[in-house]
């Protein structure tokens, strides 16, 4: 299998805060891969490091085996969506529809103009009078019909309603399906894309703390949840990522994959045994925006330990 | 759709059960990966894994450069491993929620053979 995003390292450090601090990891070329983590964890400025777009401080990123910076031949084969694009003033759709095949070599313009039908995007306006999630859908038409073998998505979703969040998903994995190619997307909205994803990859505070399969992901915890002294007693000394308490009832999430002594203790308990979603799971780890307060949100180096090997 | 189970098991487990009910008969081809994914809006990579599970199990065979068809013994192999856990997957459930409401055995047999009579089965 070889790699489309490889990254050792990396680190970028403005002024005294590291932005992204030593992040080592692969993405594997024809997968989805999803970036999760709070705001300020460094998922743009991953994106932008890879995008060439910025200057790494130092470490190495690599995008189709090549440092991306200043290289021409990597950024040809590149797109990058953001609803924040900077286009020239008076700029309307139309001229990035007319401009776009210039820098994508795999630019398709008639599925540009279906994706301008499908978000009733109009030609004529100027981009500067676009609504956010107008602008939103702008850069997801350039960053679907650019076919570009590395395509990043940073949270394409900004200001669209849920029937057009719907759209994009199946646009994206119907042309996926078509086009099979490297597709990197951050995004807040796990619960929504999670069934998308191939591969995901969680940034907290600059650092890498998960980078696997989503099936490993969430194969790494499970639930448990029942009458608060069952579960207890269930639970014995297995690690406790996350505990929720309504009146006598308790569910937690334990790191680990459930053995048939828990099984059999559930059974016994009238507990329910139950898969982790990739939702629950990075919410277990303190990372969500607005995470429960029984998470802990910075957590002390050993906790960050401990943590990294309950997800491997 | 059982939202405690992974969804690959979600797709095998409804391919089975529409095999069973006969919407897909032994020899007919199945939709493909990409179809499928498409569908429950799912990465194909996932949708593969439960197709391929049930090409491990025999359930379904493919054809190189033509797709996935329902084998021969599809419907006898699927009865068999039901039958197998319907004990566990829906008896046992039933037992344990009669049990909490007070109903005995007895009463439950009856009642069993009543919502059958009924149901014409």
């Amino acid at each position: 299998m070889s790699l489309a995003i490889e990254t050792t390292d990396l680190t970028k450090v403005y002024r005294h805060t590291a932005a992204l601090d030593h992040v080592s990891l692969g993405i594997e070329k024809n997968t989805i891969c999803g970036l999760l983590g709070r705001n300020g964890a460094g998922k743009t400025t991953l994106m932008s490091i890879l995008a060439g777009q910025e200057l790494k401080t130092s470490g190495q990123a690599r995008v189709l085996g090549a440092d991306p910076f200043e290289n021409a031949a990597v950024l040809a084969q590149l797109s990058f969506a953001r609803e924040n694009q900077k286009y020239p003033e008076e700029f309307k759709v139309s001229h990035v529809l007319r401009t776009a095949p210039w820098f994508y070599a795999g630019w398709d313009a008639g599925f540009a103009r279906r994706l301008i039908g499908e978000f009733r995007l109009p030609l004529k306006t100027p981009i500067k009078k676009l609504s956010r999630g107008q602008l939103s859908a702008v850069a997801i038409v350039v960053g679907l019909a650019s076919r570009a073998p590395v395509t990043f998505f940073d949270e394409p979703y900004l200001g669209l309603d849920a029937t057009a969040r719907g759209i994009f998903y199946d646009l994206l994995l119907q042309d996926y399906m078509e086009h099979p190619r490297t597709i990197l997307m951050s995004t807040h909205l796990i619960d929504e894309a999670a069934n998308l994803l191939e591969h995901v990859v969680v940034l907290q505070d600059g650092r890498k703390i998960l980078d696997s399969s989503v099936e490993e992901a969430t194969a790494s915890a499970f639930t448990l949840s029942g009458t608060a002294t069952a579960v207890a007693e269930a639970t014995g000394p297995r690690k406790v990522l996350r505990t929720q308490a309504l009146g006598g009832l308790r569910s937690v999430t334990i790191a680990g994959i459930p053995d048939e002594r828990l099984y059999a203790d559930a059974r016994a308990g009238g507990l329910e045994v139950g898969p982790v979603s990739l939702q629950e799971l990075v919410a277990a780890h303190g990372l969500l925006e607005g995470g429960e307060p029984a998470a802990v949100a910075h957590p002390a180096e050993k906790d960050q330990t401990e943590a990294k090997e309950a997800l491997r | 759709m059982d939202d405690s189970k992974p969804i690959f098991i979600q797709l095998a487990e409804e391919i089975e059960g529409r095999i069973l009910e006969g919407t897909y008969p032994e020899g007919t081809q199945v939709p493909s990966t990409n179809e499928f994914a498409a569908f429950m809006r799912i990465n194909p990579a996932t949708a593969g894994k439960g197709l391929n599970r049930l090409v491990d199990a025999g359930i379904l065979h493919k054809r190189r450069g033509i797709g996935m068809f329902v084998a021969t013994g599809a419907l006898d192999r699927l009865r068999s491993v039901r039958r197998e856990a319907f004990g566990d997957q829906y008896l046992s459930p039933l037992i344990d929620e009669a049990a909490r409401l007070g109903i005995d055995s007895d009463e439950l047999i009856a009642m069993i053979g009543h919502r059958a009579a009924v149901a014409g089965k």
